[in-house]
């Protein structure tokens, strides 16, 4: 059992707050991923969970243990470093078998652990090379394998894959996600790249400026996300924003449209709708498109309603040509309000 | 036709850039192996041929000048003290200056940098300045004439170079991989012993032989701070003074020779020693 919780975790080197009050509970066994842009603090965070730095405040726990006090390899971690970090001086054999040895493990039980997380990552015939040897993907699995060897009940991985090539990540995507299932790991994953995020998270915590924005399922971060940034970060293209003022009821106005919207108190809220949840009605809101690019089955559309810019995915056999008018409506059940004071969303 | 005047010129400056190349590699050549030609010519003389003029090209294979200096009174010892020296130098150098070096790479302290000028500024006092209080001092504690007193001088010498070279060597070395072995079960110390070290050895080889040879060339503080155990330097200094030509010539030789042989066995690590960041 590895239930990692993280309780008001906070950081700052000097005058700079790279973490603020972080909590964050992440199940036995499940699939955590931290997503957030470039400086957000997600290195920071992975970083003191593996004790590599120490909080400013705040406690960690795995497995109900506390363990911000101990030092890196009294954790029960093992960590894959986002430049591989594999020792040039060793093999491949004795990279994978280096945790093992420290751990004073008989020869043959190194070997036989050594082999079985070789096969896993697809690597037996390099044990005998040495890390100069390696292409950037072999490497990268060297530093998984070495990890997975340690057999630790939690591992952490800094953007194992942000060095690859796009078909290999999507391979080692799927290898990594599989592997780890099967080692009933508990998983914590950086990475900037949502897509990344999504195909593999069992739970995504979305991460800006040193805060947990949302902690929850793909999907739930997807459709519901819990503020504006959630909203504006997720999703190629992300959501689009118009301004939405109140109408009496639970009815709002929108660039000259009057939806159906929550029952509060508001003078002000923000309406999001994702791009591909607009649909061509008889009534709607009137966007002039500006410009058309096809995707395939779908064509993106970039448009102009009222003044800002708004974004909408359609079926690719409309035809849709820049300076044409259309009339657009959101599908019943997609449209998200946020209140631009606080930034969250508003039910 | 413009075109081929171009190439023409470039071809041209190429060229005078390969011979200014040339020249300058065969002149850089020339300084450091010419004196060292004619040591070697006069110390295989005989000893009216050291005198004479013009000199011949190939040496005679004289030895007396030599087998005068294997039969020399104390110069065994002379040796032995030498070597003594040295090795303590060596050691003293890489045990303190390492670990400096290692914190210089990997630790933010106040004062870093003032710190590494400081160790730079180390060189700038004249040796002859400190020998006088340094030689009162040594007397007083009873350091003076041994062989350990010295070690401690050529150490400070040897020291600027250990901690800077060691210092480049594991800034060479990314802290990740550190790192990486603390969680597969290392501490500091052993992290150290097995990832670290073994990736500077090379370098620290090098570093010590380098201070090897500095204790080995020295002479001004051997030659101030000891009188029975002279090193061999001093020993040849006092003792030459007063020789005849072909001796010194001889003596010379012995000096040069192996400080030679040290840094051509180490030379692939001093090369490295700049390189070693990109390595
Ligand atoms: N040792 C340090 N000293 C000072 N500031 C630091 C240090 N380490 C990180 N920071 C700062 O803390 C913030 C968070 O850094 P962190 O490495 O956690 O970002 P990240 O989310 O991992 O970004 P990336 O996706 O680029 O890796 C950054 O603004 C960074 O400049
Ligand atoms: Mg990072």
């Amino acid at each position: 059992m590895a239930e990692i919780q993280i309780k008001n975790v906070a950081k700052s080197f000097g005058a700079y707050q790279a973490l603020n009050d972080i909590n964050l509970t992440i199940a036995d066994q499940e699939f955590m991923v931290l997503l957030g842009a470039s400086g957000c603090g997600k290195s920071t965070l992975l970083r003191i969970i593996a004790g590599l730095e120490t909080a400013t405040s705040g406690e960690v726990w795995i497995g109900g243990r506390r363990i911000d006090h101990l030092s890196p390899k009294d954790r029960g971690i093992a960590m894959v470093f986002q430049n591989y970090a594999v020792f040039p001086h060793l093999t491949v054999f004795e990279n994978i078998g280096f945790g093992l040895r420290m751990q004073k493990l008989p020869n043959d039980e190194v070997t036989r652990r050594v082999e079985r997380v070789a096969g896993l990552m697809h690597i037996e015939m390099l044990l005998k090379r040495y890390s100069g040897e390696l292409s950037g993907g072999q490497r990268q699995r060297v530093a998984v394998a070495r990890a997975l060897a340690m057999e630790p009940d939690v591992i952490l991985m800094d953007e194992p894959l942000s060095n690859l090539d796009a078909l290999l990540r999507m391979e080692m995507r799927a290898e990594l996600k599989g592997v780890l299932a099967e080692s009933k790991t508990t998983a914590i994953y950086v990475t900037h790249d949502q897509v990344e995020a999504m195909s593999m998270a069992d739970r995504i915590s979305v991460m800006h400026e040193g805060n947990i924005v949302q902690a929850a399922s793909p999907i739930e971060v997807y459709r519901n996300p819990a503020a504006e940034f959630v909203a504006s970060f997720i999703g190629n293209p992300p959501m689009n924003f118009l301004p939405a003022n109140p109408q009496g009821g639970g009815k709002w106005s929108v660039a000259g449209q009057t939806w159906d919207g929550p029952a509060t108190e508001k003078p002000l809220l923000q309406f999001a709708i994702r791009p591909e949840d607009m649909m061509q009605t008889e009534e709607g809101l009137t966007a002039i498109a500006k410009v058309v690019e096809p995707l395939g089955a779908h064509i993106l559309v970039t448009c102009d309603v009222a003044g800002s810019q708004f974004r909408v995915i359609l079926d690719s056999e409309m035809s849709v040509r820049p300076g044409q008018k259309l009339t657009l409506s959101p599908q019943p059940g997609r449209a998200r309000w946020f209140d631009p004071e606080t930034t969250l969303a508003v039910a | 036709m413009t075109d081929t005047v171009a190439i023409d010129a470039s071809a041209d400056t190429r060229k005078w850039g390969k011979v200014l190349y040339v020249s300058t590699v065969v002149f850089l050549c020339a300084w450091v192996l010419v004196p060292i030609y004619f040591l070697l010519i006069n110390t295989l003389s005989s000893p009216e041929t050291v005198t004479s003029f013009p000199k011949p090209f190939w040496p005679e294979f004289d030895l007396a000048s030599l087998t005068f200096f294997a039969g020399f009174d104390g110069m065994l010892s002379a040796l032995k003290n030498s070597i003594i020296v040295a090795a303590m130098t060596m050691v003293m150098s890489i045990v303190i200056g390492a670990p400096a070096g290692y914190a210089l790479s990997r630790f933010e302290f106040r004062g870093k940098g003032t710190f590494r000028l400081l160790i730079l500024l180390t060189r700038a006092f004249p040796l002859p300045l400190l020998a006088l209080p340094l030689a009162v001092l040594f007397i007083r504690t009873g350091l003076d004439d041994t062989a350990f007193g010295l070690a401690l001088v050529h150490t400070t010498l040897a020291i600027p170079f250990s901690v800077l070279i060691t210092f480049s060597l594991f800034s060479g070395i990314p802290i990740e991989l550190e790192e990486a072995a603390w969680t597969l079960g290392c501490n500091r110390l052993t992290a150290f012993q097995k990832v670290v070290l073994p990736l500077i050895l090379p370098g620290i080889t090098a570093s010590a032989i380098f201070a090897f040879v500095i204790s080995w060339n020295e002479v001004f503080a051997a030659a101030v701070l000891t009188i029975e155990n002279r090193t061999l330097t001093a020993f040849l200094l006092q003792n030459l003074n007063t020789s005849p030509l072909h001796l010194k010539f001889a003596g010379g030789f012995i000096l040069v020779v192996p400080a030679l042989i040290f840094i051509f066995a180490v030379r692939k690590y001093l090369f490295a020693m700049w390189g070693i960041a990109n390595r």
